[in-house]
């Protein structure tokens, strides 16, 4: 049996805003009876031109049916500019998490509403510009690409579960392969990868840490501005230092400390050290 | 919360005779059937009559059973067991439909450079025996069918399988794991050479299992290891399991006139009932040949998932062969080798009965199934479209 949240539960077991809007402003659809799961989007504006009635209809799974019912809920007031900046994320945090096999159920309200909104400004999204990458599912490279770029996927059986794609003969496995390789050199490029995160130091390493920093990498180079510093105490996270030499003198002693000493331990030892400086 | 439990293809209720029977074997009766105390050997002769009563039930004789841990080892052991017999055929036949137990040995079989052929099955989830013929050919090492569909509950034609493939002098395993129990079996005047049953369809315990290899089979055992089961099946035994199992047989050849008449007609009664309060629901699968306690049903235009949810709220346990209820993305194996249309196959729902399930509980499931399938399909975008087509509204 599946793990799904209360609220899912609650959004299958009660789901609001079912049905179909009669002259709506935008429409759209997506998915299929061959698929297992079908949406059908629909809603109208108010004078400002915000989303004033939204409705849905589907065919599909439970957490198919909570994912629209929490879309229409998420949009429901929102200008279409606020609308299409919703992601298949927002869906799955507004119901507490989804198992992860099910979450194209969340990427199937995001494409429905992407749907409507092009629909309202008399936009066509057509399949055939792009490549039909799973056959059996009818997915394209290009929302291959965008779920592997917004859910930051890193293997087929995730792109399986968050667009169905290779979920059939299995026989687009290397197109999907190619399409994580392309997306994430693109994303790399983009934003270079964080560094690892740190391993919790005790409070000796974390010590020796800072006495190691202070040493190789902050000392050197106050010298060579004719300063130094010498370490007082550690307490916790807060590290007491004195500042000796030019240093001692210079009235952009606290910007130094702040800018460059501080930023010198954060990165090499922990994210949340604090510098104060001890005065004679 | 009131429980209807209709799901017993994939696990029973193990009897309470039965559960009465195994407990000693836990506690005072601990020996090991081996060994040569008093103390082993009062345990050694529990698992004798244990092994007459599995016997008793199948028509076979007590030599011929061995215990095993399941049903899929049963399976695994008998096709593998068997091939290793006979290194020079490098052919397996089996069907499309078969449970992962057989079908997935099938391909593991085919990895390993055997010829594999999967018999097709009709849009009623009957063979084609004349295909059947064709199939086998002087390489081929063993055919191995269901004796039953687990999703299905049909039938297949075990003893006129079993003459063709005797004809060729192929070795015949059959999965009965659904069939034993419900269905009177008689070993000694059948074809079948190699037989799969598990103990937890039939209301013994889960983790055990049996393999009844027909006197005279060539067989190498799955698990090597001690002399246990006639060197058949290494490995101590599954004492009050196995006692346990006994038991249940000794239950299911009393049960078997209540599972094949009232059981049977509780299906009839359900099946009929959701078919007249239902609109467009098919039913999946040959029921002239059919097990007495399987229903299976496909309601258009929903999603099988949604209607198992919607119903475990009101306690009722069943199952579907849905996309989404295992988590792969495509309808099961069965319903598709069937052709059964993708309008239907997402939204199959099967209800397995027991001898424990009443006529209260059949009217607990008609009075709740039709208005779930009416709110899913309120919901669902295809029902308007399907009425409109149909001029409706």
């Amino acid at each position: 049996m599946w793990e799904y949240t209360d609220k899912v539960k609650d959004h299958f077991l009660n789901p609001r805003n079912v049905g179909e809007i009669e002259h709506p402003d935008g429409a759209g659809e997506v998915g299929s009876l061959a698929c297992g799961d079908a949406l059908r989007l629909s809603f109208k504006l108010d004078e400002k031109k915000r989303i004033r009635d939204v409705k849905f209809k589907t065919f599909g799974c439970a957490s198919a049916i909570a994912s629209s019912s929490a879309l229409t809920e998420i949009i429901k007031g929102m200008t279409m500019e606020e609308a299409e900046k919703v992601s298949n994320q927002d869906i799955a945090n507004y119901l507490g998490g989804l198992p992860e096999e099910k979450m194209h159920c969340s990427v199937m309200g995001r494409e429905a509403l992407e749907a409507a909104i092009a629909n309202y400004r008399g936009q066509k999204v057509t399949k055939e510009e792009f490549e039909v990458v799973c056959k059996c599912f009818g997915v394209t490279d290009r929302e291959i690409m965008k779920a592997i770029r917004e859910n930051d996927l890193r293997t087929v059986e995730q792109v399986t579960y968050y667009t169905k794609a290779g979920g059939g003969c299995a026989g687009c496995h290397p197109k999907i392969e190619a399409l994580i390789e392309k997306a994430r050199k693109e994303m790399e490029k983009e934003a270079p990868p964080k560094k690892p995160e740190r391993k919790k130091l005790t409070n000796i390493q974390k010590m020796r840490l800072i006495e190691e920093t202070i040493g190789r990498e902050i000392v050197p180079a106050l010298k060579a501005d004719g300063g130094d510093l010498d370490l007082i105490d550690i307490d916790g996270s807060k590290v007491y230092v004195a500042l000796r030499g030019k240093c001692s003198f210079c009235p952009s002693s606290e910007v130094t400390l702040k800018q460059y000493v501080e930023s010198k331990l954060r990165e090499f030892v922990s994210d949340d050290i604090e510098v104060e400086e001890v005065r004679p | 919360m009131k429980t209807v439990y209709v799901d017993n293809n994939a696990t029973t209720k193990v009897a309470p005779e039965v559960r009465e029977a195994m407990m000693p074997y836990f506690s005072e009766f601990y020996g090991n059937p081996s060994s040569m105390h008093f103390f082993g050997g009062q345990v050694q002769r529990k698992v004798n009559e244990a092994r007459e009563k599995v016997a008793e039930l199948l028509g076979a004789d007590p030599s011929e059973i061995v215990f095993t841990s399941c049903g899929t080892e049963s399976d695994n052991a008998a096709i593998l067991g068997t091939l290793d017999s006979y290194p020079e055929k490098r052919h397996f036949v089996t069907s499309r439909v078969e449970h992962p137990a057989v079908g997935n040995v099938a391909t593991y079989l085919g990895r390993k450079g055997y010829r594999i052929t999967e018999l097709s099955v009709d849009r009623e989830g009957r063979l084609d025996l004349d295909e059947l013929k064709e199939a086998l050919a002087d390489g081929t090492g063993i055919l191995s069918v269901m004796y039953a569909n687990n999703e299905t509950g049909v039938m297949f034609p075990i003893e006129e399988i079993g003459q063709i493939v005797k004809e060729r002098g192929i070795p015949f395993h059959t999965d009965a794991v659904q069939a034993v129990g419900k269905i009177p079996l008689n070993l000694q005047k059948s074809t079948i050479d190699l037989l799969s049953l598990s103990g937890h369809k039939l209301h013994a315990p889960k983790g055990i299992g049996v393999l009844y290899i027909r006197k005279g089979t060539k067989f190498s055992p799955f698990l090597i290891g001690g002399h246990q089961e006639k060197g058949r099946r290494g490995g101590t035994e599954n004492v009050p399991y196995i006692v346990a199992l006994g038991k249940a047989c000794e239950l299911a050849k009393k049960n078997m006139k209540d599972e094949n008449t009232r059981v049977k007609a509780l299906s009839d009664y359900l099946e009929q009932k959701i078919l007249e309060k239902i609109p467009n629901v098919l039913v999946n699968g040959d029921s002239k040949h059919r097990l007495p306690n399987t229903v299976s049903v496909s309601f258009e235009y929903v999603e099988g998932e949604s209607i198992l949810l919607m119903l475990s709220d009101l306690g009722i346990c069943a199952s579907s062969g849905s996309a989404c209820t295992s988590g792969s993305l495509e309808p099961s194996h069965v319903l598709r080798a069937m052709g059964v249309p993708f309008t239907a196959a997402h939204g199959s729902i099967r209800f397995s009965l027991s001898v424990y399930n009443t006529k209260e509980e059949m009217d607990y499931i008609i009075e709740h199934l039709p208005p779930i399938i009416q709110r899913l399909r309120d919901i669902s975008p295809f029902w308007k479209d399907y009425l409109k087509a149909q001029g409706k509204v």
